[in-house]
């Protein structure tokens, strides 16, 4: 990378690193600061959907049972046992993890829109032992009274503070899937994605590598209802039904399956539309929002991330013409070999 | 010495069918093997019972001298047995690179800690993952195709990058299902001499061609299969005018009177 590249690069994460720093300062609402942690929390989760759907290829539309199974894990552990934040942050993903292997071993051999309806009811069974088990879950009262998170002395009880508590796990969590896509790991989903058996017969153990995408998928899921339970100090069955899983899917196909950025964009816009939308008020926001994402699925199945790339690709091979034909030769061609994207 | 591959009397039936008939099949180490015959005669069938894609009605295949029966296919690969496919089986949205990495995953085994963590033994490796890789490309002369997307190769080149993700492990044995499938004639010419490189590394071949001139030119035996039976076997000489394997493939011989 020459010395430009890189100043450029520095400069940009820098910005970005300042805007992300100051934005509760900028955005002062704390009902919208509470909306852009939503928003942080929406994105882990879909990060996690992003490993089994957008890597793997399999349809999982339980990511709200993990979601639901880490918020509870926390919300028990804490209301009942008084452990704190660190502890069920340590507890909450490796137990919806457990739950994701518990998915993940009886649907090995079951793909496409089969699996897809295997874990539809996986996430309808979680779905209702939440609302009816009253005595463990609350049902729909939920369990309220969940505590802040206590750092020494940081205390992150309110939306600004526990926006910078959120924002670091996005980026850290975010950065550990990078890593994961680059590596022998993350080739190994995306062989399994594009051809099973090609896969198998390369040496990928692909029964190992499908249950691990469902672990980190959940333990990615199970994550994010942790940090939202700690956040919103109140968990309850309403807000984990079926519905969310779909929601999920949706951030992750219109931001772009199978791109880390993808997944954050695609989470964030998803839950800032229709707070917009709210203006036009009753079914009429929703019908709206949802015309909008059926439109979006037809004409951009990439994403807005495949969309971005293709449109960047377009204008790089328009400018590489301008300068042949400025030049009157072909340029030669970068044959150096690069690992990955992202 | 130990072949390499030995089969004995396998049998495979599809419901009422008998696609594989009783066949006997040995390989040597070092070895070019040819399976031939009409369309629908089993070479195909028999391909995927010895790399364990199905399971035998009857008989065995010893590998290295070991069953492969009941073994899942990835621990065959890790033992030492690639195979390509009749149309290209690539992971199409990968680069030319990462396809061929992919091939080294059994022998390898970087885990998630190390790879969250970057820790040395995990980047290491994927250092030598990727030289390797890089290596082999040049070796079948896709390296200046490294960061193309896989799907993105014209169809002849496409199988020539299924052969390098076969050979990035050094397997003992390569299965190849109709290498020259697709392929123009300057690209078969091309393969020949790959196939004959691949074995002065010691990999043994055992390939289903239809191609009788690359399998002339280039079998050290050949195994003639019909209606899923073993009708003939010798060298390309022997094969070429024995008269049961000509009546398969033209017809009886019509008669004058």
């Amino acid at each position: 990378m020459s010395l430009k590249k890189l100043s450029v690069k520095i400069s940009f994460y820098l910005a970005m690193a300042i805007v992300l720093a100051s934005l509760p300062s900028l955005i002062r609402s704390n009902y919208w600061i509470g909306t852009v942690n939503l928003a942080i929390i929406y994105s882990i989760a879909v990060l996690g959907l992003n490993i089994i759907l957008g890597l793997t290829g399999q349809l999982n539309i339980a990511q709200a049972a993990f979601w639901g199974i880490g918020a509870y894990t926390a919300a028990l552990l804490n209301t009942r046992l008084g452990w704190p934040f660190w502890a069920t942050f340590l507890v909450a993903p490796p137990t919806a993890a457990a739950f994701g292997v518990i998915l993940g071993f009886p649907t090995l051999k079951l793909s496409g829109r089969y699996l897809a309806l295997a874990t539809l009811g996986f996430g309808i069974i979680i779905s209702l032992i939440a609302h009816n088990w009253k005595e463990f879950t609350g049902g729909v009262d939920g369990i309220p009274g969940i505590t802040s998170p206590v750092l020494g002395p940081l205390k992150f009880s309110t939306n600004a503070s526990f926006y910078y508590l959120a924002l670091v796990c996005l980026i850290l969590l975010a950065l550990a899937q990078i890593k994961i896509k680059n590596s022998r790991m993350g080739r190994a989903f995306q062989a399994i994605k594009d051809n099973e058996l090609a896969a198998e017969l390369s040496g990928v153990n692909t029964f190992k590598y499908r249950v691990i995408a469902f672990a980190l998928c959940s333990a990615y899921g199970g994550m994010a209802g942790q940090l939202f339970a700690h956040g919103t100090k109140y968990v309850s069955a309403e807000t984990f039904f079926v519905d969310m899983s779909i929601l999920f899917i949706c951030m992750l196909m219109i931001g772009g399956a199978g791109s880390i950025a993808g997944s954050i964009i695609g989470a964030s816009l998803l839950t800032f539309i229709p707070e917009w939308l709210r203006f036009l008020q009753g079914p009429w926001a929703m019908a709206i929002f949802g015309l909008a994402i059926i439109i979006i699925m037809i004409f951009m199945p990439g994403g807005l991330v495949g969309l971005a790339s293709f449109i960047g690709s377009k204008i790089a091979m328009h400018l590489r013409r301008s300068i042949q034909a400025g030049t009157g030769r072909t340029t030669s061609r970068d044959v150096g070999v690069s690992k990955g994207t992202e | 010495m130990k072949p390499v591959l030995e089969i004995q009397g396998l049998t495979k039936q599809f419901g009422g069918l008998v696609a594989v008939d009783n066949v006997d099949l040995n390989i040597q180490k070092g070895e070019i093997r040819a399976l031939i015959g009409p369309n629908g005669s089993g070479k195909t069938t028999v391909l995927n019972l010895v790399s364990g894609v199905y399971e035998p009605t009857k008989g065995s295949i010893l590998f290295k001298g070991q069953s492969v029966f009941n073994k899942r296919p990835h621990l065959l690969v890790r033992e030492g047995m690639k195979r390509t496919f009749q149309s290209a089986r690539l992971f199409r949205e990968l680069s030319v690179l990462q396809n061929v990495m992919v091939g080294l995953h059994g022998q390898t085994k970087g885990g998630l800690f190390g790879i969250v963590f970057s820790l040395p033994g995990a980047k290491g490796e994927e250092r030598m993952i990727c030289d390797k890789a890089a290596e082999v490309l040049e070796f079948v002369g896709l390296l200046g195709q490294a960061n193309t997307l896989a799907k993105n190769l014209p169809y002849g080149q496409q199988r020539l990058l299924e052969i390098a993700r076969g050979l990035i492990s050094q397997p003992d044995l390569l299965l190849l299902d109709e290498p020259a499938a697709g392929m123009n004639p300057s690209e078969t010419f091309e393969l020949v001499t790959l196939l004959g490189k691949i074995r002065d590394r010691g990999i043994t071949i055992f390939l289903i061609e239809h191609d009788m001139n690359l399998v002339m030119e280039i079998s050290d035996f050949i195994t003639v299969l019909n209606f899923g039976r073993k009708i003939a076997e010798g060298s390309p000489g022997e094969v070429q005018n024995n008269e049961e394997v000509i009546e398969a493939y033209l017809g009886k011989r019509a008669r004058y009177a």
